[in-house]
């Protein structure tokens, strides 16, 4: 049975822009998962192009038209559908983009450690910073769900992501030039952790300057249904009251409201107003109802008398 | 001796250099350090004007353009860019 999200991960979705559940797989299916890539020491690699023919070659991950339904689109007992079948995957996809979600692509990255880069006297870089996959205005959204099945220690890099840039809209790798954002993170987990993004969210891979190899497995997932209270069924959420702004009462205990209004580090002093009022708009969207507001930041400005 | 160039870019909190650093970004032209993406979490220096204090000369810096109408609230790149240089000679 999906467990669907609560109200509080949706707020910290539509705040943040993503979401993660660590050690969620168990380790036989993580163990099931790296057998069936034929992982292998960093020795035994010849070439990249080598390493994911061979992959692509013996490994149960299909090929997958874009726009099949996730629930057609992995063998049956495959580690992969084992993983999209457990509760909370499937529950917080159901959230996100419904129970009819299709998928847009998938890909296994690896990220090899310096040793390879050695060995090919190759210069070992980051990825830049992007937005996948192309200037997307819609207020849809898709997600991209990540499947770490090994550690990722500090060293091995992680995916690099800049929380609460998902609203920004930008065209790919337009955002290179940033090489460090304040506040930037990486996803340094244990085995079998999973990470949901919001299709928008600014990220990159980190340099692995480990001895191992990474792997991150992503899928894209569109919804084709309205992403409107998708993890309340019920209809139970009502938006809070006003409550009083900048002379405030400290006492009062934190709402979903605080999870909607934290700001980032990285946000100007000008702009990260309108990044409030985005995920004011984006919350509106998600709840139905479509004149909420929260600290008045979209009622000030609708409040149109001419 | 040749000249080389080292390029910092600021991206600040407020359109001007008294601004808090919130992104940044180096280019060394020397050849002495590579660096790249992800390589530091602390910024190099708290404001855009402790950077001319130390010696960075600005060449560059964004301009404010008002927001289209209708797009008022469009969010998108960081705002406030300044490009610095060094010049350093040496033997490179």
């Amino acid at each position: 049975m999906a467990k669907l999200l609560t109200t509080e991960q949706m707020a910290e979705f539509a705040n943040s822009g993503c979401l993660f559940f660590d050690e969620l797989i168990d380790e036989q299916t993580n163990k099931e998962f790296l057998d069936d890539i034929g992982h292998t020491e960093i020795d035994e690699v010849d070439s990249v192009q080598d390493y994911y023919r061979n992959i692509k070659a013996t490994s149960s991950i299909p090929r997958i038209p874009a726009g099949t339904k996730l629930k057609d689109a992995y063998p049956k007992g495959s580690p992969l559908e084992k993983i999209f079948a457990h509760e909370v995957v499937d529950g917080a996809i159901k959230s996100l983009v419904g129970s009819n979600t299709i998928i847009d692509h998938q890909f296994l990255h690896i990220t090899f450690p310096t040793k390879y880069f050695k060995q090919a006297n190759q210069r070992q870089m980051s990825q830049q910073n992007h937005q996948d996959s192309t200037i997307d205005p819609r207020s849809t959204f898709d997600v991209q769900l990540f499947y770490f099945p090994t550690e990722v220690t500090k060293a091995m890099g992680g995916t690099r992501y800049h929380p609460g840039t998902h609203l920004r809209i930008v065209n790919e790798f337009g955002i290179a030039k940033y090489q460090n954002i304040l506040g930037q993170k990486s996803i340094v987990c244990k085995p079998g952790t999973i990470g949901i993004f919001h299709s928008g969210l600014w990220h990159g891979a980190g340099v692995n300057f480990s001895e191992n190899i990474r792997y991150m497995f992503k899928v894209r997932l569109q919804p084709t249904e309205k992403q409107e209270l998708l993890w309340d069924p019920e209809k139970k959420y009502q938006p809070l009251p006003n409550r009083a702004l900048y002379w405030t009462d400290e006492s009062k205990d934190k709402t979903i409201n605080d999870i909607l209004m934290r700001s980032y580090p990285w946000q100007e002093a000008d702009t990260n107003r309108l990044d409030k009022i985005n995920v004011v708009k984006f919350w509106r969207l998600l709840t139905g109802h479509k004149k909420m507001d929260v600290d008045y930041w979209l009622t000030r400005i609708e409040n149109e008398l001419y | 001796m040749a000249k080389r160039q080292k390029v910092l870019v600021l991206y600040l909190k407020l359109p001007s250099l008294e601004g808090e650093v919130i992104s940044w970004a180096t280019f060394d032209g020397t050849g002495k350090k590579l660096h790249m993406t992800g390589d530091s979490d602390e910024p190099p220096y708290p404001t855009g004007l402790d950077a001319l204090l130390d010696g960075w000369r600005l060449f560059q810096a964004s301009q404010a353009i008002p927001e289209h109408p209708g797009q008022e609230f469009r969010t998108s790149y960081l705002k406030h860019e300044f490009f610095f240089e060094k010049l350093e000679e040496g033997d490179f």
